[in-house]
């Protein structure tokens, strides 16, 4: 790793989405989540590293997973963990999210893990909050970035690589934050991305994505290596975007058949909950293919890994801000130095 | 830069290293009776290469296996903010049982003792062992922390504005351990 | 507007009238609340007991006409008051506006229609006329009482942002008129089309996990619109068109000889969806910003007159509504100050000539709603823009008098401006510097 290019943990400000997210940052993240799977497999899976910090979980939207994962993931670190739920679904909404933010400032948070149902809402939270750094734990249909890292380092983990690889997302794309973090992480990281869903659900605006749009399982599936099951619901503000779930299944169900045939060396992940027998067929789920498990122990280690490094981050611009003297010097410069010295 | 040369003293050359990291490995195996029942654990970075010399020189003498291991001291630190720190955190690795054994943990520098302190807080998360030793390559003075090693290749009396950096051929170009008047340069 | 007015001589400058063909260094008489004279340079010199005006090398233009603006009042006067809007007016060069029916009550009734009128001579800096409802409530259901509302005054019949989405009503409303004599005038959304959008419907609002409004929830809205106006015989003016196609349906359904006008807003010939970046909610508006190929069509559009007049959509909104979750936030800009400077700037770049602007909005634009001014031959009424072309600015919240500041141009240095507006003889912008009397 050469200097320039070298990742540090100042180069995380927020986590808003994988969007804008460099190779390099993407990977540096799950090298450090990497690093937290070991210690969540400890006998004693806590370490003292954000001890005196505050986490807080702002899930203004109905959600047990992927708070408790986060919840877990702080306290493992030895921070506080803070949850404060609400629904900003709610048309009789109390206060605004300004004033939410501006109550979470004056109680000094270090990071404050966010899940809305409007799109934007964690960026809206970031541009008012001075101190603290703010992780977007699903906003809208926008992005769901830690469930594409925890599904990043899952693929890692099963396949060895994460490059050259084509990837296959099945079911609603058209309303998943989970497939649009995902299809930005593997487009920034070069991999094939197709999505397969009726028309309905997959418009033809994903392919200026870089994802290649198709709308019968078998072209799709041909020579995958990860196949990903997105939550598929019947109804969206009031409009129907397939006639049944049951005519829906008939086609698009993820099945052992299918995959045998098209992709035999793949593996499934989902980001649950899932419908059995709907979305994908029990066998698939709980057969070989599926890293679902792995999925979720490594939520908690990507989880980790992101509250530790924007805490970090937060730390390193405070110092820098302060006073950068010689004791502050990194190792690398003071080698670089030598090694000018004896060269000169 | 010829000036920033001059800034640099070596203290320490490539042959007194060899010999040291010979002599600490007699020590360990005299003061513990053999080498049976130690782990050898390096602290990241240099730590860890030392523990690897140390290791193969206890082993090429007692013809016998000993367990080497490896701690980040990073997620045990008692200050985030220290930006010399490792940029990567790389995990702590010992494969091996903690309990009821002797952990040898070794460093390239002894300074103030904080990262060892924070080093016996991750070993200790491991496991009960049965004592924790400590071998350093250069011990510089200066504790802010009730710790000191129990086995030294040199004593370097140092001041608080001078600084100390040791160079290993497993992770840089040269070796050697260097001294080196901050004041000076800084002027 | 009532005001006894000294005489007052406007000479230096250069008029620009394309109503009367006018295109020269001319000097101005107003007296008596209108255009008195129009002479050679010099010509006034010595007109006794008349303020002589000095606008030399500035441009002397038909007061502005805004077509479409929300003035807010009654009903939300913390956005916008007919006073506050129509001082806002008079500081764009806009001596005429007309008003949407937006408003709480919505303008179904002649009390509201008169409560509106009474405001507006009370404030006295622009003339403003409402534009009633076209259904009761705009509720789409039952025809409001056009003939009534344009006994009280207003001007053409709009249900605005609440789409006639009934094609009978619609096909009602454009036979009724006939009668009346006024113009629909619609904002187009197919609203099944539309549901739930806050931006364009494209990659980005994939992108940005936004619903979306596809250009065809405004092309099939015109399409229909045009189609009835073709079997009625009645009257269609298109509001802020935003597509390339609506520029397309509408070349055809004028060359088809079909009554149907339309209007294009500043912000869709200068930005498109881009603006919305990430999630700036002073790119939200409704029709939404669109693509680049659009962009260019509307403007290409409005130059070579398929698009006929240019209007502000004027939308004030107080800034909690708009700082907030994206898809909550209203949609709309402010836009009477910087319609003329945002125009003059695609002049400048040699996609809008000067005097198609100008028609744009003046004459053309009081053709489309069949009102009065826009002209400064003689016998018109003396309302009178004087725009220096050069005049650079920079738009801040100082310098906004509307209630409201919710546009993306905050901080934008601009060349061009309004330096005086006459209405009916009267000084009501400008003076010696920012003299509001």
């Amino acid at each position: 790793m050469s200097k320039e290019n070298a990742i540090t943990p100042a180069a995380f400000r927020h986590l808003l989405g994988i969007e804008g997210l460099s190779r390099d940052q993407i990977n540096y993240l799950l090298d450090t989540a990497e690093v937290f799977t070991d210690i969540n497999r400890r006998k004693i899976k806590k370490v003292p590293s954000l001890r005196g910090k505050t986490v807080i979980n702002l899930f203004l939207e109905p959600s047990t997973r992927t708070r408790t994962s986060f919840e877990i993931a702080a306290k493992r670190l030895s921070a506080d963990a803070v949850n404060v739920s609400g629904d900003s679904s709610s048309v009789t909404k109390g206060e605004t999210l300004i004033d939410t933010a501006r109550t979470l400032e004056a109680m000094a948070p270090d990071v404050v893990v966010i899940r809305h149902s409007a799109s934007g809402a964690p960026q809206l939270i970031a541009e008012h909050l001075s101190s603290s750094a703010v992780v977007n734990a699903g906003d809208g249909l926008h992005e769901h970035p830690t469930q594409a890292l925890l599904d990043a380092l899952t693929i890692k983990q099963a396949l060895g690589t994460l490059s050259g690889i084509k990837l296959v997302l099945v079911g609603d794309v058209l309303r998943s934050r989970v497939a649009r973090s995902n299809i930005f992480l593997h487009r920034v990281l070069g991999n094939k991305v197709v999505v397969v869903a009726p028309p309905t659900l997959a418009r033809p605006e994903f392919e200026a994505m870089g994802v290649e749009v198709h709308h019968h399982m078998e072209p799709a599936l041909e020579g995958a290596n990860v196949v990903m099951s997105l939550r598929m619901k019947k109804e969206y503000l009031g409009q129907s975007f397939v006639p049944t779930l049951e005519e829906y299944s008939h086609k698009y169900c993820i099945t052992e058949k299918l995959l045998a045939k098209y992709a035999p060396e793949s593996i499934v992940l989902s980001p649950g909950p899932f419908i059995r027998g709907t979305e994908i067929e029990s066998a698939v789920i709980d057969g070989p293919r599926s890293y679902y498990d792995a999925q979720v122990e490594n939520g908690v280690a990507v989880r980790m890994a992101v509250i530790y490094l924007l805490c970090r981050g937060l730390s390193a611009r405070a110092s820098t801000e302060s006073d950068a003297g010689m004791e502050d010097l990194v190792d690398d410069e003071i080698i670089e130095e030598l090694a000018h010295a004896k060269a000169g | 830069m010829t000036d920033v040369a001059k800034e640099w003293k070596q203290v320490l050359a490539k042959d007194q290293i060899r010999r040291s990291v010979t002599r600490i490995s007699h020590e360990i195996l005299e003061r513990n009776g053999g080498a049976k029942n130690i782990a050898i654990v390096g602290i990241r970075t240099r730590g860890e290469h030392l523990a690897k010399r140390i290791h193969e020189k206890i082993i090429a003498i007692e013809s016998t296996e000993v367990p080497l291991g490896v701690v980040d001291i990073t997620l045990y630190r008692d200050d985030l903010s220290n930006s010399s720190d490792q940029p990567l955190v790389r995990g702590t690795d010992l494969p091996f049982n903690v309990d009821k054994r002797v952990i040898v943990l070794v460093d390239d520098v002894l300074y103030t003792g904080r990262t060892v302190r924070s080093a016996l807080d991750a070993i200790i998360d491991f496991g009960r062992p049965k004592a924790v030793q400590l071998a350093v390559l250069v011990d510089r003075g200066h504790r802010e922390l009730p710790i000191r090693a129990d086995y030294v290749g040199k004593s370097i009396p140092t001041a608080a504005h001078e600084m100390v950096q040791v160079l290993l051929t497993e992770c840089d170009e040269d070796e050697g351990v260097y001294l080196r008047d901050t004041r000076k340069v800084q002027s | 507007m009532q005001r006894q007015a000294k005489p007052t001589v406007i000479f230096g400058g250069k008029v620009i009238c394309p109503e009367s063909g006018l295109n020269a260094e001319r000097d101005l008489l107003l007296e008596d609340g209108v255009v008195k004279a129009v002479e050679a340079p010099g010509a006034f010199s010595g007109v006794a007991d008349a303020v002589q005006h000095d606008v030399s090398g500035k441009l002397v233009l038909p007061g502005l006409i805004d077509i479409h603006v929300h003035l807010r009042e009654p009903g939300y006067e913390w956005k916008e008051t007919v006073a506050t809007g129509a001082a806002a007016a008079a500081a764009g060069g806009f001596s005429r506006i007309c008003c949407m029916p937006n408003t709480n009550p919505i303008n179904d009734t002649a009390s509201v229609t008169d409560y509106i009128i009474e405001a507006a001579a009370a404030a006295g800096k622009a003339r403003v006329h409402p534009i009633g409802a076209i259904s009761v409530g705009s509720k789409g259901k039952d025809l409001a009482p056009m003939l009534e509302l344009k006994e009280a005054g207003c001007v053409a019949f709009s249900d605005d942002g609440s789409p006639v989405m009934n094609a009978g009503l619609m096909r009602l409303a454009l036979e009724y008129c006939l009668m009346v004599d006024a113009v629909l005038t619609v904002h187009e959304e197919d609203t099944n089309l539309s549901h739930g959008f806050s931006m364009n419907e494209s990659v980005h609002s994939v992108r940005l996990g936004l619903q979306g409004m596809p250009g065809a929830a405004e092309d099939v809205m015109i399409a229909r619109d045009i189609e009835l106006a073709r079997l009625t015989g009645g009257r269609v003016h298109f509001c802020h068109v935003s597509t390339a196609r609506a520029v397309e349906l509408i070349r055809r359904a004028k060359h088809d000889g079909i009554s149907v006008t339309a209007e294009v807003a500043p912000h869709h010939c200068v930005l498109t969806e881009e603006a919305v970046g990430e999630f700036n909610t002073q790119a939200k508006m409704s029709m939404p910003l669109r693509s680049e190929e659009d962009r260019r069509a509307v403007l290409a559009g409005l130059q070579e007159g398929v698009i006929d007049c240019i209007a502000s959509d004027h939308a004030p909104h107080e800034s909690d509504s708009k700082d907030c979750e994206f898809e909550r936030a209203s949609f709309g800009i402010i836009g009477l100050q910087t319609t003329l400077p945002l125009m003059l700037e695609k002049v400048r770049s040699g996609s809008l000539k000067l005097e198609r602007m100008v028609a744009a909005l003046t004459c053309d634009a009081a053709r489309c709603l069949q009102i009065d001014g826009g002209s400064l031959a003689v016998g018109s009424p003396a309302d009178v823009a004087v725009v220096d072309p050069e005049g650079k600015w920079t738009l801040s919240r100082d310098s906004i008098l509307s209630k409201s500041v919710n546009t993306p141009f905050l901080g934008t240095e601009f060349c061009g401006k309004a330096v005086n507006t006459f209405v009916g003889g009267c000084l009501v912008h400008g003076g010696d510097l920012e003299m509001n009397e």
